[in-house]
């Protein structure tokens, strides 16, 4: 009976009360006269995002950036937190593995996940070669990681890759105790779960392109690579912007392929696991607080970019 | 592996079977690229899904490949282990009352917002939208704490309803940003001449906005629900103290493997068990991935 | 549109409705000891699989006598989930701990009740002293032992030993010895496994543990947990240096450096059921044998206790003592029904129904040795309750921080040896600042 109800809710209510709230809004400001109708309009139709997002992410955001200037018995320390990170030789380590995330798992993300965007929406099995591509992103990070153990095992018995180095006369490898080789298996790791990630919503930009204007410039002679340059790049350009912004996040904020692979050890640690490792290990919730701070400041330059990417996009329309 | 070849092997079949090899032999590249790059994606699956057909202590001492030497050593005794847990049945329902809202909530409210930041006019947008943008950088960890006391402060702690609403608040920036480039992207003379045509504001979402959309609400569907669907964290937090009775598949999962590790061979299985779903919502929404929605009228 | 204007009001109504439904409050309301029907008592435990499934027996009896419902979650994850859900003001009734060193930080946050007189009284009557110390933080008795497990025993193959015709050494002397001939007869004695995923290097740390133990005494071992003694100190140094002589050398160690830390600690046995043996001993905690252990169920037609697998303790050096670990349960909530819960847990009847499942050693006295379902079980807790001197495992004592650093100076120390003058120098330094909190 209970779940009944829940159901019912689930399937009914809940698109039906989100819906009927901005169908209320225009009723509630139908008085008004037209300019008042228009400065008020939007922040009603933005209302219930903020609302959301207030409560979810900007409060404690907020809540972690007065906690990060408290040390963990609760003394007020200023920026010492920040000092303290910036002044252990270990956060440098992370720093770095995070900039080899940045740079190569966005980088091949993005080019691998518009070749294929690009390369499946020409042939007839589509769906299923964007299956294959898109699995990894359903598998849970848990079987993803027992998948990579077997993956990278030291055993040729068991490792399928040191299988592969044994079958053709090559010694085995420890392919996660060595730095940097380490954090690049498992970037990896990464780039094989969110490839379908970039893939999926590129692939729905290109959707967007019109067959007409391909079909046109075909007609004009244009080869399939002249095709792809001058024209689909350009017009998809602001989803790969939004793909890009996306997966460079996603770069900075790796936490559970750390997590669940080798725990920060063999030097692989990242911004994402050391917060965690303050938090819930150190448990020093300043020093953590700093941590997600930093990783807040490390987009800003990021932001600016997608700013400027606004602004031309309105200019030409 | 096999699946793969079925694919290409099916092309020929329609009319035209001469015009089209010649056709094929042309983008024989494409076909080849795909092909590799599926070949090399899909090989952990294989791994993870011959293993879970193997019995544990084959799985424990030798790679997945042994599988297919004699003698065969194939069982269903890690699926049938997975699902004879008695809460399964209840959790995978749990899954879905619990998934739902949560993807239908956020995708309504992202696209409002997305809609007002791209073609409303108000002091700040650009401001407040990479505001939005940047939240996705905060680490969920980072939120839990707060958000858990806010939750039971209002004695929510265990509903359905917090996990909706937390689920909802984490995926709303994502969701706000795709839209937006999406939605803002729309031509704008086709909002010129519906409102000049008397069509209100709410009129033009839901008759233009939202169908011309489909595209990227769908992908932005997908995503919320596997990420909604394989996430653990929040619904340990949010759903603290609820109880088995509304615990999702996830944690169910979770609670084959043994403290010191024994049992994981299981996750094999579980993986596929739970996977099956958001496969099915991610080839059902595949057919709105279709060209065309918008006719000639996207410019650059 | 109109039947979303129609629905709305409704709707609302709805979500106000499923939001009250949610507002009662477990837990309160039994008088005293009296009647618990109808309470539930929420449990969070890192146990999955077999343990999970003992744990449920180990309850039932409770949940059919009090009419009461215990209400189990499990997560490995548990030291994210137990902070939020303590601080965000939703801790469970009554929570696994990872280790006594969280117990303290926990009960010293105020976040741990005091355990009723009718948990002590049990522990008075059924457990060594011992017990009741380690679950005590600030005179105040937080923590008691679900079960336990014997650490450091010397794992070995029989038939393969007879075949080689070594014999079990009677003393620390012959141990060397012995592992020093198998060396010389060109096979690596030793099979280790460090691999943990994020907790990767654990049984390294109790091979130290192991060490200081035997060569420096508990005296040196107390002072280590509690901080007092530098990790820079002769005697601490000596432990690592005995065991990185074995792990870190491909003479000793089937694989070298690089299988030990690559290997997962449940294969790490593996290499003594090869043909031939890829090594001859293993050092590991009881829970590698019986039914279920990782011998038996790597290997479910050849490993055989008794006959192709078997143990004896590590042998003392200096000193004689012998390591343990626990399960450590706290409650976070008073209720009257946590109490009485916490209360049969600990009780000889409660411990039997998990010890006759396998799997596990109790700290109870009046668990009879005949209720352990094999020989491992029987002996380990012999072993357990016959030793003089048991100290728990220093790396669950120490606080999460310096725990988290003993795993990494292992891995360290495993891979350069010839570092250890930096690890421990290292290891000091987190030792100031952990201690401090």
């Amino acid at each position: 009976m209970n779940t009944l109800v829940t159901a019912l809710i689930v399937v009914v209510g809940v698109p039906a009360a989100v819906c009927g709230y901005i169908i209320a809004t225009e009723w509630v400001i139908r008085g008004f006269a037209s300019t008042t109708k228009t400065k008020l309009r939007p922040w009603l139709w933005v209302l219930p995002a903020f609302l959301f997002l207030g409560v979810f992410l900007i409060y404690p955001t907020i809540r972690t950036f007065i906690n990060s200037l408290f040390d963990r018995t609760g003394e007020f320390v200023g920026l010492q937190n920040y000092a303290d990170l910036f002044g252990s030789g270990g956060f440098w380590q992370v720093l770095a593995n995070n900039a080899l995330w940045l740079v190569f798992f966005t980088g091949v993300v993005v080019v691998l996940g518009l070749v294929i965007a690009v390369l499946a929406d020409r042939v007839r099995y589509e769906s299923l070669a964007k299956a294959v591509i898109f699995i990894p992103m359903a598998i849970s990070f848990v079987a993803a990681g027992v998948i990579w153990s077997f993956m990278y095992n030291i055993n040729p018995d068991i490792g399928t890759l040191n299988a592969g180095l044994t079958a053709v006369g090559l010694e085995p490898q420890a392919w996660i105790q060595e730095w940097p080789r380490n954090t690049f298996m498992l970037i990896v790791v990464g780039i094989w779960m969110w490839v379908g990630f970039a893939m999926v919503i590129l692939s729905a930009g290109l959707k967007g392109i019109s067959t007409e204007l391909l079909e046109a410039a075909r007609m004009d002679g244009a080869t399939e690579l002249q095709v792809f340059f001058r024209i689909i790049l350009p017009l998809l350009a602001p989803t790969i912007a939004v793909v890009a912004t996306t997966v460079v996040i996603t770069a900075l904020k790796t936490f559970d392929i750390i997590y669940v692979m080798t725990g920060g050890l063999f030097n692989t640690s990242v911004i994402g696991f050391e917060f965690y490792r303050e938090q819930f290990t150190n448990r020093d919730p300043g020093a953590a607080a700093a941590v997600a701070i930093i990783l807040l400041l490390a987009i800003v330059p990021i932001m600016l970019i997608n700013i400027r990417r606004f602004q031309a996009q309105e200019a030409i329309r | 592996m096999t699946a793969v070849n079925g694919m290409a092997g099916r092309t020929p079949e329609r009319s035209d079977v001469a015009g089209r090899i010649v056709r094929a032999l042309n983008r024989w590249p494409v076909h080849l690229t795909l092909l590799i790059i599926s070949l090399i994606w899909f090989l952990p699956t294989v791994a993870l899904l011959v293993s879970s057909f193997r019995p544990p202590s084959e799985v424990l001492t030798n790679g997945w490949w042994n599988a297919f030497t004699l003698p065969f050593q194939f069982t269903l005794e890690n699926y049938e282990n997975v699902l004879g847990q008695n809460r399964m049945g209840g959790s995978f329902i749990n899954s879905l009352l619990i998934t739902i809202p949560a993807v239908l909530i956020p995708i309504m409210i992202a696209a409002f917002a997305a809609f007002a930041f791209a073609w409303m006019d108000f002091p700040g947008r650009n401001i407040l939208f990479i505001l939005v943008v940047g939240l996705l950088v905060i680490p969920l960890q980072s939120a839990l704490i707060p958000v858990l006391q806010l939750i039971t402060g209002v004695g929510l702690t265990g509903s359905f309803l917090a996990i909706w609403l937390a689920h909802a608040g984490f995926g709303l920036p994502f969701g706000i940003f795709l839209l937006r480039n999406f939605i803002g992207a729309l031509p704008k003379e086709m909002f010129e001449s519906a409102y000049i045509d008397g069509a209100s504001p709410v009129t033009a979402f839901f008759r233009l906005v939202l169908p011309l959309s489909v595209p990227a609400i769908a992908s932005m569907a997908i995503f919320q629900f596997m990420w909604v669907w394989n996430d653990l964290l929040v619904a340990l937090i949010i759903l603290s103290g609820g109880g088995p009775s509304v615990q999702p598949i996830t944690v169910t999962i979770a609670g084959l493997v043994q403290s010191t590790g024994q049992g994981w061979h299981l996750l094999t299985a579980a993986a596929f068990i739970s996977m099956a779903l958001p496969l099915v919502v991610f080839f059902s929404l595949q057919r709105f991935f279709v060209r065309g929605i918008l006719g000639g009228s996207v410019k650059g | 549109m109109s039947k979303f204007r129609l629905m709305a009001p409704f709707m609302v109504l709805m979500l106000v409705l499923a939001a009250c439904g949610n507002g009662d409050d477990p837990g309160n309301g039994g008088d005293g000891d009296g009647d618990l029907t109808g309470e539930t008592v929420s449990v969070v435990v890192v146990w999955g699989g077999a343990e999970l499934e003992s744990f449920q027996a180990m309850v039932a009896p409770w949940e059919e006598e009090t009419g009461a419902t215990v209400e189990i979650e499990s997560t490995r994850d548990i030291d994210a989930v137990l902070q939020t859900r303590v601080e965000g003001g939703t801790p469970p009734d009554i929570a696994g701990l990872p280790g006594p060193g969280v117990m303290a930080q926990f009960a010293r946050d105020g976040a741990l009740q005091e355990l009723p007189q009718s948990v002590k009284d049990v522990l008075a009557e059924q457990y060594d002293a011992g017990w009741e110390v380690a679950g005590t933080v600030d005179d105040q008795l937080v923590g008691v032992f679900i079960k336990t497990a014997l650490k450091g025993l010397i794992w070995y193959n029989p038939a393969q030993f007879e075949a080689a015709g070594y014999s079990v050494p009677e003393d620390w002397d012959g141990m060397t010895a012995l592992v020093d001939q198998m060396a010389a007869d060109g096979t690596t004695p030793w099979g280790i496994g460090l691999e943990s995923g994020a907790a990767t290097g654990w049984p390294g740390t109790d091979w130290v543990e192991d060490f200081v133990l035997r060569q420096s005494g508990p005296d040196v071992y107390d002072a280590w947990v509690a901080g007092e003694q530098a990790w820079s100190s002769p005697e601490i140094r000596a432990a690592f240096e005995a065991f990185t002589l074995w792990a870190s050398d491909e003479e000793y160690v089937d694989g070298g450096p690089s299988t030990v830390l690559g290997t997962n600690f449940g294969n790490g046995g593996d290499c003594m059921f090869d043909d031939p043996p890829g090594c001859y001993l293993h050092h590991q905690a009881s829970f590698m044998g019986g039914e279920g252990g990782f011998f038996e169920t790597n290997f479910p037609d050849v490993a055989v206790s008794g006959e192709t697998y078997d143990f004896f303790v590590m042998p003392g050096i200096d000193f004689d003592g012998v390591t343990s670990a626990g399960d450590l349960f706290g409650m976070f909530n008073d209720t009257p029904a946590a109490q009485s819960l916490m209360a049969y847990l600990v009780t000889a009847e409660a411990q039997q129904i998990w010890v006759e499942r396998g799997g596990a050693l109790s700290a109870n006295k009046d668990v009879s040795p005949d209720a352990y379902p094999d020989e491992t079980g029987s002996r380990s807790a012999e072993a357990l309750t016959g030793a003089e001197t048991v100290r728990f495992d220093a790396s669950d004592l120490m606080p999460a921080e310096m725990g988290a650093a003993f795993l990494e100076a292992i891995v360290d120390a495993v891979q350069n040896p010839g570092d250890l003058d930096s690890i421990l120098a290292d290891l000091d330094a987190v030792q100031q600042s952990a201690y401090g909190q």
